[in-house]
């Protein structure tokens, strides 16, 4: 288990020397660092967990990792894009191609039905309708969901039906890279047997993912490295 | 006569009015704005038509006026005795013998030649009017060429009657450029806008002219799958017998009979003088009505 | 790739007032730009000086023609810039009678800009009509009547439809769903989703509701007495605003 991980040659994911800072404007322009130095490194076929107590900042790695979260220095290259200084558009066609993010919510537009929701990010990068629509009916079924309710919209489901429809989402794509947020969490086996089976295919594939499990023993069958971030807790804090 | 100048209005007027026509002229279908005097009648009685008469009559003119193809109801004969008065001039129901006709709702079944001026009498001269309101943006509509808005009104017609119902006031384009409102002539006399002699349009409560020089192309608006055509009552004068005139259609009693007639009295009378006879009419006699 | 819309330094001031300033920004084709800012601070007069519909005070506005490329619209001649209003641009108006013709039907509406580029063909026009009613979800019976027989919701997907039907590549929105109920609102912006999306939109759309920009925009525009505050990609604006004023207006909005 390393520390901080070595910068790869050919690396899918490369974070180098990232800090940020909450400045709260609002409340006398207090300054809160919340991470400092991070760098890490995730090649092919690579998944390496965060760990760290809860508030360490693995969250907030993930979210800068995706663009959500503005780092305040260093460089998070991801597929050849420095998501820390890029423009909106490059950002979003990342998102769109290569890089992949299943959070912990599930957040969609009302009334769009769940077979849609799962297809969007396939029809986003031009996989014709059929196909896109054949590929999301194949993961809902595989994540238990109820055929009957796929033509319903998923924001009147239950919430472990909304996080495997978000999981349903999330895999859709093949993307290179994927940010993965407890996707195990609050499972039943066989579900959660499939969500691991989907990250090790998705390893297989060549994927590079970065993930925050608290369920170690599926951290311990997917996960190939981990890194503690509370290593980059800034000590002045 | 000499409480009055010649045709009632100073000569001043005379030629800002003429002004105005020679622009219309210049610019066919274009609304010049001029300053519309008051005059001895009400707006809506041709108070435009009768000044655009009166800065056009020479004292050598030969005048006839009509209201809807009439010489005989009071608009005309007010308008007639009226220049007969203030003008001096000669006056005559025969279209063919006139130099100058001043019309209201109606152009005279017989072609007009180089020699004659037809003034129309117009109540509202912007035929953008009841889709935009605002002047400012209509004439700017104008300007821009920005026409869309006339076959929305066409358009209208077609999906709640099935066909294009207006039948009067019917819009055109002049020379490719302006659209134009002909005054409530009927629409089956648009085609005959296309004519040998000078056409000039009064507005008078609006304040604006507009002019027609001769043999101008004036094409009636229309879809291609809808196009235009002028329309009459599907009917031979009664009186005349005549097929390719324009009628009215009058009521004769109160048990619902009823006949058909040429609007254009003059043209009726010229054919019954010649021998024509209609279904309820009676071999013509010099003098009877 | 070339910028669509290329906005550089637009400055409009109301006599001694700042209506907007050294405002600058690049929208590229099939982005959607969300302005936002509480009233007055300047995000409806930006809106206006780039639609054409106020004359800036300074600044280049260039749009990509279809068919001169980029052209600066501010030195267009105005017939020139009223034709890119009713072809390549649209206009979204926050109130629907400001959008629309009460008094034509809704066919009539939707067709006006057909017939304005040169369509002739009253079938073809009708049925495009009826085809762009469908697509906003106004049953086809509905086509004959005016709007003043429709309810808001109805009245602003009309004015979306009349908007789109000659395919514009750049929609103005100056607060699309203000004024609606919540739940027509959704319904409306699912709509608007899915059209950006098929016709690769791009747009612009003014509004002060954060969960419409979450929704639509890509990007985010954050405006405050008459500056851009704050720039960038929208979900990293709201949930990690940087500037005081933006993580005040973050902050404001109520959670459900």
């Amino acid at each position: 288990m390393s520390i901080s991980g070595t910068v790869k040659a050919g690396a899918m994911i490369e974070i180098e020397d990232v800090s940020k800072n909450f400045v709260l404007h609002n409340q006398g322009g207090a300054v809160i660092p919340v991470m400092a130095g991070a760098s890490l490194s995730v090649g092919r076929g690579e998944c390496v967990a965060l760990t760290g107590a809860s508030g360490a900042g693995k969250s907030t790695l993930m979210r800068m990792i995706y663009g959500n979260y503005l780092a305040a220095s260093g460089r998070i290259v991801v597929g050849g894009v420095d998501v820390a200084r890029a423009e909106p558009r490059e950002i979003l066609a990342l998102r769109r191609e290569t890089l992949g993010y299943v959070s912990q919510f599930l957040r969609v537009v009302p009334r769009v039905p769940t077979r849609e929701v799962v297809a969007e990010p396939l029809l986003a990068v031009g996989v014709e309708r059929g196909i896109a629509m054949a590929r999301a009916e194949e993961l809902l079924g595989r994540l238990n969901i109820p055929e009957g309710l796929w033509g319903l919209s998923p924001t009147t489901f239950s919430g472990g039906e909304q996080q495997r429809v978000n999981i349903a989402r999330g895999f859709a794509h093949g993307y290179p890279a994927m940010l993965l947020d407890e996707p195990t969490a609050s499972l039943d086996a066989a579900n959660r047997e499939t969500v691991l089976r989907l990250i090790e295919e998705a390893k297989m594939r060549g994927a590079a993912i970065v993930g925050i499990f608290h369920d170690e023993a599926a951290r311990a069958r997917v996960c190939d490295r981990e890194i503690d971030v509370s290593v980059f807790t800034p000590k002045a804090a | 006569m000499n409480e009055y100048n010649f045709a009632y209005l100073d000569e001043q007027t005379k030629r800002m009015i003429r002004r105005a026509i020679l622009k219309g002229l210049a610019i066919p279908g274009y609304q010049v704005p001029f300053a519309s005097r008051e005059m001895p009648m009400p707006y809506g009685w041709g108070t435009g038509g009768v000044q655009v008469s009166a800065a056009t009559l020479v004292p050598e003119d030969r005048m006839k006026v009509i209201d809807q193809g009439a010489d005989d109801t009071t608009n005309a004969v007010s308008i007639r005795k009226f220049f007969e008065r203030t003008a001096g001039v000669e006056t005559t129901e025969e279209t063919g013998r006139a130099t100058l006709i001043q019309t209201r709702h109606r152009i005279p079944q017989a072609a007009l030649t180089e020699d004659q001026i037809l003034v129309y009498q117009v109540p509202i001269p912007e035929p953008l009017r009841f889709l935009e309101p605002r002047e400012t943006e209509t004439r700017k509509m104008h300007a821009l060429e920005e026409y869309g808005l006339m076959h929305v009104k066409l358009y209208e017609d077609i999906s709640q009657h099935g066909a294009i119902a207006t039948a009067y006031a019917y819009p055109v384009k002049v020379e490719g450029r302006y659209v134009m409102d002909p005054s409530p002539i009927p629409k089956f006399d648009n085609p005959k806008m296309e004519m040998a002699a000078i056409q000039l349009f009064g507005a008078g409560r609006e304040q604006r002219i507009y002019a027609l020089p001769p043999w101008c192309e004036v094409v009636s608006l229309d879809f291609e799958d809808h196009p235009f055509e002028p329309s009459k009552a599907e009917h031979d004068c009664d009186l005349c017998g005549a097929g390719e005139s324009y009628l009215d259609e009058v009521i004769v009693d109160d048990a619902g009979g009823r006949m058909f007639v040429c609007s254009d009295t003059d043209y009726c009378r010229g054919r019954r003088a010649a021998g024509h006879v209609g279904a309820q009419g009676v071999p013509f006699e010099e003098g009877a009505a | 790739m070339t910028p669509l819309l290329q906005v550089r330094d637009v400055a409009k001031f109301y006599g001694p007032r700042v209506g907007c300033r050294d405002v600058s920004f690049d929208l590229y084709p099939g982005e959607v730009m969300g302005i936002v800012g509480e009233s007055g601070s300047g995000k409806s007069t930006l809106l206006g000086c780039l639609a054409g519909h106020l004359a800036p005070d300074a600044g280049e506005v260039i749009f990509d023609t279809a068919v001169d490329g980029p052209r600066d619209t501010l030195m267009m001649s105005e017939p020139e810039r009223r034709m890119l209003g009713r072809t390549d641009w649209a206009f979204v108006h926050q109130h629907a009678r400001d959008g629309l013709r009460m008094g034509v039907s809704a066919g009539g509406n939707v067709g006006e800009r057909l017939m304005a580029v040169g369509a002739r063909h009253y079938g073809e026009i009708r049925s495009s009509a009826i085809d762009w009613l469908g697509r906003v979800e106004i049953a086809e019976d509905r086509v004959d009547d005016r709007p003043t027989a429709f309810s808001g919701g109805m009245q602003q997907r009309l004015q979306i439809a009349r908007n789109l039907v000659t395919g514009p590549r750049l929609v103005f929105m100056d607060e699309p769903t203000g004024g609606l109920d919540v739940s027509v609102q959704a319904r409306l912006l699912d709509l608007l989703r899915g059209l950006v999306r098929e016709m690769g939109l791009s747009a612009i759309i003014v509004t002060h509701d954060l969960a419409v920009v979450r929704l639509l925009a890509d990007r985010l525009m954050v405006m405050k007495d008459g500056h851009v505050v704050e720039t960038g990609l929208t979900d990293q604006v709201l949930d990690d605003p940087q500037h005081g004023y933006t993580q005040l207006l973050v902050s404001s909005v109520l959670q459900v």
